[in-house]
């Protein structure tokens, strides 16, 4: 096997003494940054970018994509420990990370966390290896059909998210679609629903502003109704053997999740308009969708928490290989990474692989490395996270606001989104009061703004004629697949009234 | 229509000397707190590329005694930039790195109230020509058989851009009206999108910049049929231009590092004294070369008459076009 010897010639490369120094730096400051809420890996790659001109540019993307790697494992820790998602892509984290904290088996969560974003990463890699350039091709056929199909396929999967209350979720995921609609309209270059006339509504409405409102000051705001301030998160002292008997409940509750995730994960991450927040999200859909014991999902299900985990990990490998083999980035992070490739003076796109296979590989290599690193690092400092559970609630809910407005603000430097959050985090205690499940809000406003650009886009090659997304030999089955699932739960609840009409 | 360069050239060497005793003056003053380098784009793109260049070049030869910042602030193609630079609290620490947007979204977004003529030039850092590109499987290698197959498709001729008014929708609109073409236009969220769904053909012709297109023409899979500059391209001797073609038309992205409105004299003489130095550098000077920009030196009179002119251009351009 060709690519296999370029593998290990590469992964020699990663092990060089400068390369295996950054990798360790990198994952560990990328731990961090992904652990703070707000702060994901594109806030840690645009502002670490220019201390890699220090390095030459095969250790300077290693760098950073350890950093990469590092924040995919973070992003997991402030979902289990604090309920906030410390990036988009650990959104999907929190809603069975939080649980299992709140029963006291927060470890449990970060340990399932770290072996299902190990499993992912490690899949996404192999893949990456043995196919980035069949890979790349089957990239390019998704056209703006076929990238709607998905998102469609993705909102199938979360229409039995929001519990047995229909017309709640269906509620819910409409308000995520306006929400998302704010803001600067690219198809016609108007602006829209700039409510208020306030000018900090151009930009429309962040996701991690509506996600650390939400999950942030709302969660907050629950816990101490909920408990008047009497949290009980008994935890168990960490010990050695405490651990491993975690890993061993992580490997047995978990391995559905976190296959489904690595999977799904990689395909998703794959596609230059999707990447690793949609990735996570369909596959906790999906992990719930095949589950045998779908009610467990939400009160805290190890298979929960790997399933996204597993897919952001696998994702952002994925996301790699349009930016390495098109030139066009997967995410915002590879965005980023992108830029700099040019600045290094190297030019990413079908001929990189050819004229710069050392470089190329000596990355690939560095994945590999990287993850283990990740590993074994997120492991050692995981009693570190559950003691911080320990602190008594009474500290722990004014630090938690306090990390919800630092990150907010840092994110965007803007004060427009830190009122926002606020005025979210009421909005969602709110809401939950009245029963209205929230998730799919935040699903509708990641998905929303892939959707509906890609919809008018397909539209428009149609010239309006709607078949187009049943008509391709992609976007068909996709789409249908997904108008079967939507209906499913309508047919079973007509099946259900008339049988009891009969009975 | 004539959206020159080649007067303000003339005009940059003439005035050269001129500009030395500012740069002087730079001296007298120093940045108090870290840089507000906002960026007119999202992440990925030609302008935020070019950002992070920058900003790298001032960071390894410590040319600053404080950091930039650099922010991406695309949302609503830039209106969100320049709002942040009008409405700037420290106009001595508040820089831009613009596209043409910042001629472009004040026109079309009035309700802004953003008047770019009293921004604070900076530093010219460069233009980037824009270049008529379809796929290799297209059959296509002249602007002739392109022609011949866009009025042979009749309306169902798909191109993919940014968005109707933005730059490159000025420029297909201006062709379209040339040869009295009819074009389906798909606007889409940025140049790097445009270029893969050209490459996965879902497309069938863009105009893009030639950084963005790059990597697929050196690998055979884009082939340019037409330049929108001046004179032929260094990096495309084969390739004609509009002009050739008997059409006075020529169309570039401004990259150009601009200061807040109320920017003191001394902190913008600070400024262009650095980012000149970043300007005459190697790295920068290589930068232009592999990226095929076109270099546009211009000291802080020119670039308001550019403006001025570049304003008078787009608002009639805008109006040809319905954008």
């Amino acid at each position: 096997m060709e690519a296999l010897s370029f593998l290990a010639d590469g992964v020699l490369v990663a092990l060089e003494p400068l390369n295996l120094v950054l990798i360790l730096i990198g994952v560990t400051v990328g731990l961090f940054i992904g652990a703070m809420p707000g702060l994901g890996s594109v806030n840690g790659v645009a502002i670490l970018l220019p201390i890699t001109f220090l390095v030459p540019p095969g250790s300077a993307i290693i760098f950073l994509a350890a950093i990469y790697y590092g924040a995919m494992y973070g992003g997991a820790i402030s979902s289990v420990t604090m309920g906030i998602p410390g990036a988009s892509t650990a959104v999907a984290t929190t809603f069975d990370g939080r649980p299992l904290a709140l029963q006291g088996r927060a470890s449990l969560a970060l340990v399932t966390a770290a072996i299902a974003s190990f499993v992912g990463g490690t899949v996404a890699n192999v893949l990456f290896t043995l196919f980035a350039p069949l890979l790349a091709t089957m990239a390019l056929s998704f056209g703006p059909p076929e990238i709607f199909a998905l998102m469609l396929l993705a909102f199938a999967t979360f229409v039995g998210l929001g519990g047995d209350d229909i017309p709640k979720t269906i509620f819910s995921i409409c308000l995520g679609l306006v929400l998302a609609t704010v803001g600067f309209d690219t198809i016609s270059g108007e602006p829209r629903l700039v409510l208020f006339e306030i000018d900090g509504f151009l930009r429309g409405i962040g996701f991690i502003v509506l996600a650390i409102g939400v999950y942030g000051i709302g969660e907050m705001l629950w816990t101490i109704e909920q408990t008047r301030g009497e949290v009980t998160t008994t935890n168990p002292k960490m010990t050695f053997k405490g651990m491993v008997a975690d890993t061993k409940e992580a490997v047995r509750r978990g391995w559905k999740g976190t296959w489904i995730g690595s999977i799904l994960g990689f395909f998703v991450g794959v596609l230059p308009a999707a990447g690793a927040t949609p990735g996570s999200l369909m596959s906790y859909g999906v992990a719930k969708m095949v589950s045998k014991n779908p009610e467990e999902y939400g009160k805290g299900t190890p298979d929960g928490v790997a399933a996204p985990e597993a897919a952001n990990n696998s994702a952002s490998t994925g996301s790699m290989l349009p930016m390495l083999t098109l030139g066009i980035p997967g995410s915002p992070t590879t965005a980023i990474l992108l830029g700099g490739m040019v600045i290094w003076g190297l030019t990413p796109g079908p001929r990189l692989f050819v004229d710069q296979s050392e470089f190329v590989w000596g990355l690939i290599g560095s994945f590999y490395i990287s993850n283990i690193a990740a590993l074994l690092i997120n492991l050692a400092f995981i009693p570190l996270f559950v003691w911080m559970l320990r602190m008594p609630f009474t500290i722990l809910a004014p630090l938690i606001f306090v990390l919800s407005i630092v990150g907010g603000f840092a994110a965007s430097r803007s004060m427009h989104d830190l009122w926002l959050i606020v005025i979210f985090g009421l909005a969602a205690f709110f809401l939950r009061k009245f029963d209205y499940p929230l998730a799919p809000a935040v699903l509708a406003i990641v998905l929303g703004p892939i959707a509906e650009p890609t919809m008018r886009q397909s539209l428009l090659l149609s010239s309006g004629d709607p078949t187009i997304f049943f008509t391709r030999p992609i976007a068909g089955p996709i789409t249908v697949v997904a108008i079967i699932l939507i209906l499913l739960p309508a047919i079973k609840l007509l099946r259900r009234k008339r049988s009891e009409r009969a009975a | 229509m004539k959206l020159t360069k080649r007067f303000f050239l003339g005009m940059a060497a003439g005035t050269a000397l001129a500009t030395l005793p500012i740069a002087a003056l730079a001296q007298d003053w120093q940045p108090k707190r870290p840089i507000d380098f906002t960026i007119m784009a999202g992440p990925g793109g030609g302008a935020d590329q070019i950002a992070r260049f920058v900003q790298s070049v001032v960071e390894a030869n410590d040319m600053t005694n404080r950091p930039l910042i650099p922010t991406n602030r695309g949302g609503g193609s830039g209106a969100e930039s320049l709002l942040h630079l009008k409405d700037a609290r420290d106009p001595d620490h508040t820089l831009m790195v613009t596209l043409n947007s910042f001629y472009t979204t004040p026109i079309r977004q009035e309700g802004l109230g953003v008047d770019v003529e009293a921004f604070t030039p900076i530093t010219m850092m460069g233009v980037d020509p824009f270049v008529l590109w379809v796929h290799k499987d297209s059959g296509i290698t002249t602007f002739e058989d392109y022609i011949a197959k866009v009025k042979e498709m009749d309306g169902e001729y798909v191109m993919g851009g940014t968005g109707t008014g933005q730059e490159d929708s000025i420029v297909i609109a201006y062709m379209s009206g040339a040869y009295d073409l009819k074009i389906k236009y798909i606007p889409y969220d940025g140049g790097g999108a445009v270029a893969k769904d050209l490459a996965g053909q879902q497309i069938m012709a863009t105009v893009n910049n030639p950084a963005e297109a790059k990597g697929f023409y050196e690998a055979g899979e884009f082939v340019p049929l037409l330049a929108f500059s001046d004179e032929r391209m260094d990096a495309y001797p084969d390739v004609p231009t509009m002009k050739e073609k008997g059409h006075d038309f020529s169309y570039y992205n401004q990259r150009a590092i601009v200061g807040a409105p109320g920017m003191s004299d001394e902190a913008a003489a600070y400024y262009r004294d650095v980012f000149g130095k970043v300007y005459e550098g190697a790295d920068w000077q290589e930068y232009l070369a592999s990226e095929s920009l076109s270099p546009l030196p211009m000291d802080e009179a020119q670039t308001r008459a550019y403006w001025a002119t570049q304003v008078a251009n787009h608002r009639k351009l805008l109006s040809e076009i319905g954008g």
